[in-house]
């Protein structure tokens, strides 16, 4: 491998021989196409004309109102396939294509990564498989026909809770024995390196377009800048463009799921200890000896015990700071911006939204926030309805 | 102890190398079958500590982490397992271990307490060559052996690193995959063992899918020093599960069975 993939202590490759061919494949093409014209271009063709890039910087107004400061939202809901997801997809699946890659393969949790991961094999003539734990099948049924419908095929994997790091297990296992012709489009900003690079590096037009539409919308950066935090790589997106930017605070929101004081969450920052999982040293959830937790939150997109090496150097250095947010706070919020908005968050991004009514009297009346809605809520309105009828 | 280099040079044979996890079924069964191993043949053991998240095992050996675990398995109570087994017979025991286990315990004091069990080497089964000073300086301090996989795709550069960092064995996998039961018996491991075999003076080891007496003398003919057999005892244990007498009974046989085709080969 060419660079070590470090994010101070954190990150690193951390896999079984076999992978490091396969991973040393993919570093090397990145490193070759990310700043090739034609491969920027066409990237960036697909962002604009496919996804549709960029997206608003929208001022919440009725939900700014409710909170008491200025609330600006980053419409990545907006985007095809409603989530975040697109940006990083489209980035690798065409790294695949450019590698002559013809099979692809892909985890997912929330079932958002994966149908994003389906309509880009669709488009470019990628033949995709998607590991999905049994659980996130059931819970995630209508993103689970949209991938079938896009032609990709769904493996549930039932090994462990059957979420999202289940299906991590087993698509890598899959890669194991299938590595000279499959490229693995990692979901989010962690695995071993070079993924939390290449995601990020993806997911940066995030943080980009909203930097720049701060200055002409609001008239200046924003003070603050939040977004939730599951493996990290919409929350990347945004800070990444504000990480020079010293005096814009950066908030993570994590899951809480059902307390912090029970082992019934996914908020690895909040309460992990630094171990070694799915390929990079990072904060992980895992018992006294080292086995890894099982985590619990009710949005399946952050149900994951680990979290990009980056976050955990940002958590580290103080650049960044992080919260938790449980469910019922989460659903609270997620009825209210609704009502107030007209907008349905996705559950993942609704506790970004969670976390900013908390800050109603706590932050003064002029603080101007800008908030990731790394998705849309439709995937989710079954688990709200079920949530409320308890 | 034995060392390795004592046990390759003394033996007229592959050596014969079975694997559990260790704990499956539970951790007294479990002793009672490494025992059993001993007695049928077995020249060096292969343990691996049960973990959450094993990426590198197929089915078989996942399930059997799953009943370790669920029967109370730690590192601790490992190392105290395989003090029970040297104290039953001086044989070498490599472990097999994914990172996070040895990284909480944490490392150095992981190396000297499987030092004082009785252990003879490490593979960490997630950590590679590149990062291999993180368990390579203490395995040394302890006085351990290392030992690091080469798969069929490492090329002929990264194989040669890989054995200068090498004290133990070479582990070489058979195959591109994970672990499991395999009806043949890959291709790709007769290169691979004249490859290393031109490459270095270590010993060389094969595992992955041996499953037969057959595959284990295919290997041994093509080179190697020793055969490394996991899925297949472990599916014994998996099939036999009310019936401990026949687990054991099948384990012994099987193993019998492998040690005397390596021995006429
Ligand atoms: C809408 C949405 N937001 C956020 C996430 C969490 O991922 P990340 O932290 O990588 O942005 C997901 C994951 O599935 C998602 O679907």
């Amino acid at each position: 491998m060419k660079h070590k993939g470090r994010f101070g202590q954190f990150g690193g490759f951390y896999v079984p021989e076999v992978l490091i061919p396969a991973l040393e494949e993919i570093e090397d093409a990145f490193y070759r196409f990310k700043d090739d014209p034609k491969f920027a271009a066409e990237l960036d063709n697909l962002y604009k004309n496919y996804a549709g890039r960029p997206t608003p910087l929208y001022f919440a107004q009725r939900f700014s109102k409710h909170v008491g400061f200025n609330v600006y939202i980053k419409r990545e809901d907006l985007l095809h396939g409603g989530a975040h997801k697109v940006n990083n997809t489209l980035g690798q699946c065409l790294l695949a294509k450019y590698m002559n890659k013809t099979k692809i393969i892909a985890e997912t949790g929330a079932g958002q990564h994966g149908l994003a991961t389906s309509m880009t094999a669709a488009l470019l003539g990628l033949e995709a498989k998607i590991f999905m734990g049994a659980l996130d099948v059931k819970r995630q049924s209508v993103n689970v026909h949209k991938m079938r419908l896009c032609g990709a095929e769904v493996c549930p994997v039932s090994g462990g809770t059957g979420t999202l790091k289940d299906a991590i297990n087993d698509a890598l296992r899959y890669w194991t024995a299938n590595i000279t012709d499959t490229f693995y489009v990692f979901g989010s900003v962690c695995g071993p390196h070079p993924f939390p690079t290449i995601v990020k590096h993806f997911q940066t037009p995030i943080g980009i377009e909203a930097r720049s539409q701060s200055i002409n919308t609001i008239g200046r950066l924003p003070d603050i800048i939040t977004a939730c935090v599951g493996g990290g790589s919409n929350s990347i997106g945004l800070f990444s463009g504000f990480m020079d930017d010293k005096d814009v605070r950066i908030v993570g929101v994590e899951p809480a799921g059902r307390g912090l004081d029970t082992t019934e969450h996914a908020a690895t920052l909040a309460v992990g200890k630094i171990g070694v999982f799915h390929g990079a040293k990072s904060y992980l959830l895992q018992d006294d000896v080292g086995q890894v937790h099982e985590t619990e939150s009710i949005s399946a997109g952050l149900d994951y015990p680990a979290v990009g090496p980056e976050h955990c150097q940002l958590k580290d250095s103080g650049r960044a700071e992080y919260t938790a947010v449980n469910d019922e706070q989460v659903l609270d919020a997620f009825g209210i911006f609704t009502k107030l908005e007209g907008i349905l968050p996705a559950l993942e991004s609704s506790h970004a939204i969670a976390w900013l009514i908390t800050q109603k009297g706590v932050l003064p009346s002029e603080t101007n926030v800008i908030l990731n809605l790394s998705g849309r809520g439709d995937k989710d309105v079954d688990i709200v309805e079920q949530n409320r009828q308890m | 102890m034995t060392s390795y280099k004592e046990v390759f040079a003394n033996l007229n044979r592959a050596a014969l190398i079975p694997f559990f996890v260790i704990g499956d079924p539970d951790f007294d069964t479990s002793l009672e079958l490494v025992k059993a191993a001993i007695d049928a043949g077995a020249d060096i053991l292969e343990l691996g500590i049960p973990f959450s998240d094993p990426i590198a095992d197929g089915p078989t050996i996942q399930k059997a982490d799953i009943r370790a675990l669920a029967a109370g398995m730690t590192p601790r109570r490992a190392l105290e397992f395989i003090k029970a087994v040297t104290d039953y017979k001086p044989i070498p025991i490599g472990l097999l271990v994914y990172y996070n286990l040895v990284y909480q315990y944490p490392t150095e004091q992981f190396f000297a307490d499987f030092k004082a069990a009785g252990g003879s080497s490490v593979l960490v089964a997630d950590l590679c060559i590149d990062d291999a000073d993180e368990i390579a300086i203490p395995a040394s301090n302890a006085g351990l052996d290392t030992v690091f996989m080469v798969t069929p795709n490492t090329t002929d550069d990264r194989a040669a690193i890989i054995a200068s960092k090498t004290t133990g064995f070479i582990y070489a996998v058979s195959t591109l995959g994970v672990t499991g039961q395999r009806s043949t018996l890959s291709d790709m491991v007769a290169p691979l063992i004249t490859r290393l075999k031109d490459l270095t003076d270590i010993p060389v080891c094969v595992g992955f899918g041996i499953s037969e007496p057959a595959h284990a003398v295919q290997v041994a003919s093509a080179g190697a020093d020793g055969v490394i057999i996991g899925s297949k005892i472990v599916k014994f244990i998996e099939d036999n599960l009310s019936d401990k007498d026949k687990m054991k009974a099948d384990i012994s046989a099987f193993i019998a069975e492998i040690s005397s085709a390596l021995s006429l080969s």
